[in-house]
């Protein structure tokens, strides 16, 4: 079936009000499951030789994956015309935010024990921890405007400016891994940063395509470049 | 006094020692876990097989121990599962579930470099040249854990003595092994194998400096570098060469592993260094496993009475 555009008909799915409330529910449960695998360990001694290593690491790679998940809902909805998805996207986004907190506090708490000389000599002195320490900062605006009410009072133009920053803090986040592993190790950095380029790529080819094509025969080029729809 | 003998076995019904080491995989493969158990069983006397958990007879203690009283040695199953062994995979568990496939007999251990004339030393050859001490070690990692380990072993300069080294030698380098077939992470470009570490010749020399091949007096697990691994307690774990095959005696100060992998945060020295920092992190604390607060590391490991001489006049910070 066509479509007065000419375009394939699709049948987006919209969930009703319970359906969408019943998927809410069930991603947040999901999405606390790393959080409850980590204290079933802690109780059970299932953390390994090195428990607050341990912690911090599952912490920090379920950052990173909902940060990847979070960025993955804009590209799907594109795709797959779901459009319903977007209405997930702020709470994949708040859980980024929550286990990026657990690791910061893993590593202020059990790591550091609150010295917070020996932090403030970590964030100056080692870059990973700078730029960790930067990502982590620059999710904390978007945590704070993340409700209805700050996306009206900043207004939608704004609100997306800011919230633009994740990708930046995507780009600190992968330099942060690649920073703290060893070479040994660099696969895993190097299969998040691979990702995180395919979700950033596809942005900005979007964005390049938007452009509008570049004038091709030699005449269009001859012509004045027009800055002002009128005279000034 | 009787003799007794087991029923023998034709050696068409020996499993090939290669196929053998590779027996999980196979099982996990084909999913015939039953009868491959039961011809498991039947091939079960492979040498290496053998060797693995044996009690080591006629342990001797050593001086150098830590005192348990001060140090408690760190639980078997910690020592035994969480480890750097890159050969076996990146992560810490990664050599508990793939050093099954290091085939540790037969095994020879090639002498050559400085030396008036190659030797090629048998593991059993080896173990017979001394009494197995028992060690109990300080064991603390670059990356900032650390643990404590009773090691059996016996001093390097055992070895040392029977190479009959020429003037010329100033640097002993340790190769491990790096065959694919048993050590699949040596496929990746990740470090430059073989893996190789090396020490000055009176760093080798020492008698805290040993050669491991037990751990809790039991012969060493795989995962720990067997059947023969070297031990600096005063220096960062990675020096420690696991799985030896070949020990080279040369004039000129060789590069290393890592110091081929990272020339600014992986010195040849390598001695344990509250001071010194690594680029990416501080060494002045470290955290013993299984311990919940962290402790503050010791110059040289805590073995600063034994070894400090040895860098009499050194600029630690240069000679990293």
């Amino acid at each position: 079936m066509k479509t007065a555009s000419g375009r394939a008909f699709n049948p987006a799915f919209s969930p009703t009000p319970n359906q969408l409330a019943a998927v809410k529910t069930a991603l947040f449960a999901v999405a606390l499951i790393p959080l409850a695998s980590l204290a079933y360990g802690g109780f059970n001694d299932g953390l390994g030789a090195n428990p607050i290593e341990f912690v911090t690491r599952q912490t920090g790679t379920w950052t990173f994956n909902f940060l990847l998940i979070t960025l993955t809902v804009t590209p799907l909805r594109a795709l797959s015309g779901q459009h319903w998805l977007l209405r997930l996207r702020r709470m994949l986004g708040l859980f980024c935010f929550f286990y990026a907190a657990l690791h910061f506090t893993t590593y202020l708490w059990l790591d550091q024990f609150f010295d917070i000389d020996a932090i403030a000599r970590d964030i100056v002195k080692r870059p990973f921890i700078t730029v960790g320490f930067a990502a982590f900062s620059l999710l904390l605006p978007l945590a704070a405007t993340s409700s209805n009410r700050a996306i009206r009072r900043l207004g939608g133009k704004r609100w997306q400016a800011l919230h633009r920053s994740v990708y930046l803090t995507g780009i600190l986040a992968a330099a942060h891994y690649f920073w703290l592993v060893k070479a040994t190790a660099l696969i895993y950095p190097l299969i998040y940063a691979g990702l995180l380029a395919i979700l950033l790529g596809w942005r900005a080819k979007k964005r390049i395509a938007s452009y509008g094509p570049f004038p091709e025969k030699a005449g269009a080029s001859l012509r004045p470049i027009r800055f002002f729809r009128s005279r000034p | 006094m009787p003799v007794y003998r087991s029923t023998p076995i034709a050696p068409s019904e020996i499993t090939g020692a290669a196929l053998y080491a590779r027996r999980r995989d196979f099982i996990k493969a084909a999913g015939l876990g039953a009868i491959a158990g039961a011809l498991g069983v039947r091939a079960g006397l492979a040498a290496a097989e053998q060797e693995r958990g044996k009690r080591i007879e006629g342990i001797v203690k050593s001086s150098f121990s830590l005192d348990p009283l001060n140090e408690k040695a760190t639980p078997f199953d910690k020592i035994t599962g969480y480890n750097n062994f890159y050969e076996f995979g990146p992560d810490k568990d990664s050599p508990l579930k793939h050093a099954h496939r290091l085939r540790t007999r037969p095994w020879t251990v090639l002498v050559e470099g400085e030396v008036k004339r190659p030797l090629t030393f048998s593991v059993e050859d080896i173990l017979k040249w001394a009494l197995p001490e028992e060690r109990v070690y300080r064991m603390r990692c670059v990356e900032g854990w650390s643990m404590v380990v009773p090691w059996v072993g016996f001093p390097l300069n055992e070895l040392i003595k029977r190479a009959e080294i020429t003037g010329n030698a100033k640097f002993v380098e340790f190769w491990s092994l790096a065959d694919p077939e048993q050590m699949p992470y040596v496929r990746t470009p990740f470090l430059d194998w073989p893996y190789t570490e090396a020490l000055r010749l009176d760093e080798a020399m020492h008698p805290l400096t040993i050669l491991a091949a037990g751990l809790y007096g039991e012969v060493l697990p795989n995962q720990n570098g067997a059947p023969l691994r070297l031990v600096v307690p005063w220096k960062y774990g990675f020096k420690g060469a696991k799985s030896i095959v070949k020990i080279r005696f040369v004039a000129r100060q060789p590069q290393t592993v890592w110091t081929k992998a990272g020339p600014d945060e992986y010195g040849f020295y390598s001695n344990v260094n509250p001071d010194v920092d690594h680029p990416r992190w501080s060494q002045a604390t470290e955290r013993r496993l299984g311990e919940f607060f962290k402790r503050k590391t010791l110059p040289f490991n805590g073995y600063a009475g034994q070894v400090a001489q040895l860098y009499a006049g050194m600029d630690l910070r240069k000679f990293f």
